[in-house]
């Protein structure tokens, strides 16, 4: 074979890799550099300040979405993760049994169907119940938050499950740990990683949502993504730009804790 | 024996089956209530939507009705009853379904490279190298598509660049086009393509490659003949991945094609909205949700092939 003849190489195949990665992180930079702008614009630099940050802090209406975002992700990601576990206990490590194939339809429904599909058929069903209660609250919002999170959560702990050593918990039992006992002292603790895992990843997918929260939210229940999204109509100013790398920040924080979590248990 | 047993009652092989399947139901219960509050339940009142008859002011009539099936291709002259097929939500469908592929096109002749180049790198820098592609995909949609909204509006990045450059001076109008939801949509899904075909190429025997070359076939033989097909199940995957969720596409077709480059999302959306025709909205929905399935059954047939290759 000719010297220095690389069987990997392919040509051309690095620079548009190469192209490909700065094409993801280009307009994303761009986006964070700009909310730093000291002038109104999203395209011309005018040097540095805070100012978009202290206005967005000062607007009354992103503070209460911000709040109403984290509330609703907080409560959605522990409803979504405790109803994750107990599923995922339920399911895995079984023999096949019946009624297997519509639990799991159910559960990974939320992945199949289009946003778009559900977020109507949840404006449909509410509208009625709005309507027959008169309960207009944020207990909708935090329903169908959990509900589209409960697979995202089930994932990690069920693989985490999955890859667990069975014969500790056997030793438990074989010394008279009641159930509950080895489940507490034994399964639990090694858990623990899956169950992070899954809620972080619910959080950050109840944070983002747009389509769902848009057609399900009542009068002035605005989220951040809504609320932004109601704001691209306008003239755009640099403190979208801010409150996006806010989200942004943790997003990124989220699921790289996420990533080093899931790589660490091997 | 038989003391033994007497004196320590093992439960049945049957008590401990009804044990263990009680127990699972009720570990199930709580997920199964939330999503059937909210998930597979009102996906089934969707269904019985599509069969009524529209309300004046949004809602339904509780009157059965084949309408909203029908007018999901077809329409009725107003004035003369005439027959003819519903020319908006056709272009809309098209749309839906070019936009769809193209997306799923450019993100291959861009993902393919870049799967290659990360499968190809040592194993301990792999991960890192897919974490850089991982972490736009899971921050927020909204910001991703609001990021290339910034680039390529007239007063944006591209633009003011081009026109203080002297290159144009007039701005070129890019947002509000099928360009810029094709780009948008292209960058906000890319990764789905890359993690299935990254997933078939990091298993990639290289010896085969090798072997190729041994028998003197051109690097792109070697591209075309071997590491193609070998990573085919991948390609169909990815490609699908990115098909569906386009094809569902809400936000994006919405921010950066401005209500005038409407896809099946928004045409679903406006009958819920201004024109309040619901029982319309659930069939169009429905007509989505099916397509989807269509493609969802090819994906799965994909990963399935990919299990037998590597048996």
């Amino acid at each position: 074979m000719r010297k220095g003849f690389d069987v990997r190489r392919q040509p051309g195949f690095t620079a548009i890799a190469m192209g490909c990665f700065i094409l993801l992180y280009l307009p994303i930079i761009l986006l964070v550099a700009y909310s730093f702008n000291a002038g109104e614009s999203i395209a011309i630099w005018e040097g540095f300040s805070w100012r978009w940050y202290a206005s967005a802090w000062e607007n009354e209406q992103v503070k209460d979405a911000t709040i109403r975002s984290l509330i609703l992700a907080a409560s959605s990601s522990a409803v979504a993760t405790t109803a994750a576990v107990l599923a995922a206990l339920a399911t895995t490590r079984s023999k096949p049994w019946r009624g297997q194939t519509v639990v799991f339809a159910m559960v990974n429904q939320p992945l199949m169907v289009p946003e778009i599909v559900t977020a109507v058929s949840l404006l449909i069903v509410f509208a009625v119940v709005k309507s027959f209660t008169g309960y207009t609250g944020l207990g909708y919002l935090i329903l169908a938050h959990s509900a589209f999170c409960i697979p995202f959560a089930y994932m990690p702990v069920r693989a985490r499950l999955q890859g667990m050593d069975l014969s500790l918990e056997q030793a438990g039992a074989d010394l008279y740990g009641t159930p509950l006992q080895v489940f507490r002292h034994i399964t639990l603790p090694q858990l623990w990683p899956g169950i992070l895992a899954g809620a972080m990843l619910a959080f950050v997918i109840s944070l983002d949502d747009v389509v769902i929260t848009e057609f399900v939210k009542s009068a002035g229940q605005d989220t951040l993504p809504t609320y932004m999204l109601g704001q691209l109509r306008r003239v755009v100013t640099p403190e979208i730009n801010a409150i996006s790398t806010a989200l942004l920040a943790i997003s990124v924080i989220m699921v790289t804790a996420f990533f080093f979590i899931n790589k660490t248990r091997k | 024996m038989s003391d033994m047993a007497l004196s320590d009652p093992a439960p049945s092989p049957e008590t401990r089956a009804r044990r263990e399947r009680r127990s699972r139901w009720l570990l199930l219960t709580p997920a199964l209530v939330i999503l059937s509050l909210a998930a597979s339940g009102p996906l089934l009142v969707v269904v019985i939507y599509s069969f009524l008859t529209p309300g004046d002011y949004g809602g339904v009539e509780w009157q059965f009705s084949l309408d909203p099936w029908f007018n999901v291709v077809a329409e009725r002259d107003f004035f003369t009853e005439e027959l003819k097929l519903a020319d908006a939500h056709l272009l809309v469908f098209w749309r839906s379904i070019k936009l769809s592929l193209m997306t799923a096109i450019l993100c291959l002749i861009v993902g393919f490279p870049t799967a290659y180049f990360i499968a190809t790198r040592p194993a301990h820098r792999r991960d890192m190298w897919m974490l850089l592609i991982m972490i736009p995909f899971w921050t927020n949609l909204l910001i991703r598509t609001f990021a290339i909204m910034e680039l390529i509006r007239n007063q944006g990045t591209i633009n003011t660049l081009l026109m203080a450059s002297g290159v144009i001076d007039e701005p070129i109008q890019m947002l509000y086009t099928e360009f810029s939801v094709l780009v948008g949509m292209t960058y906000v899904y890319l990764p789905l393509m890359i993690l299935p075909i990254y997933a078939s190429m990091e298993r990639l025997d290289f010896n085969l490659v090798e072997a190729g070359y041994d028998l003197y076939a051109t690097r792109l033989q070697v591209l075309r003949r071997i590491i193609f097909p070998l990573v085919k199940p991948g390609v169909v995957a990815g490609s699908i991945l990115v098909f569906v969720p386009c094809l569902g596409a809400y936000v994006t077709p919405r921010v950066l094609g401005g209500g005038k480059q409407l896809m099946l999302g928004n045409l679903i959306e406006l009958q819920f909205g201004q024109l309040r025709n619901w029982p319309l909205g659930a069939a169009l929905a429905l007509t989505l949700l099916a397509v989807v399935m269509v493609a969802l059954v090819f994906y799965v047939r994909a990963i399935g092939r990919e299990g037998e290759h590597n048996a």
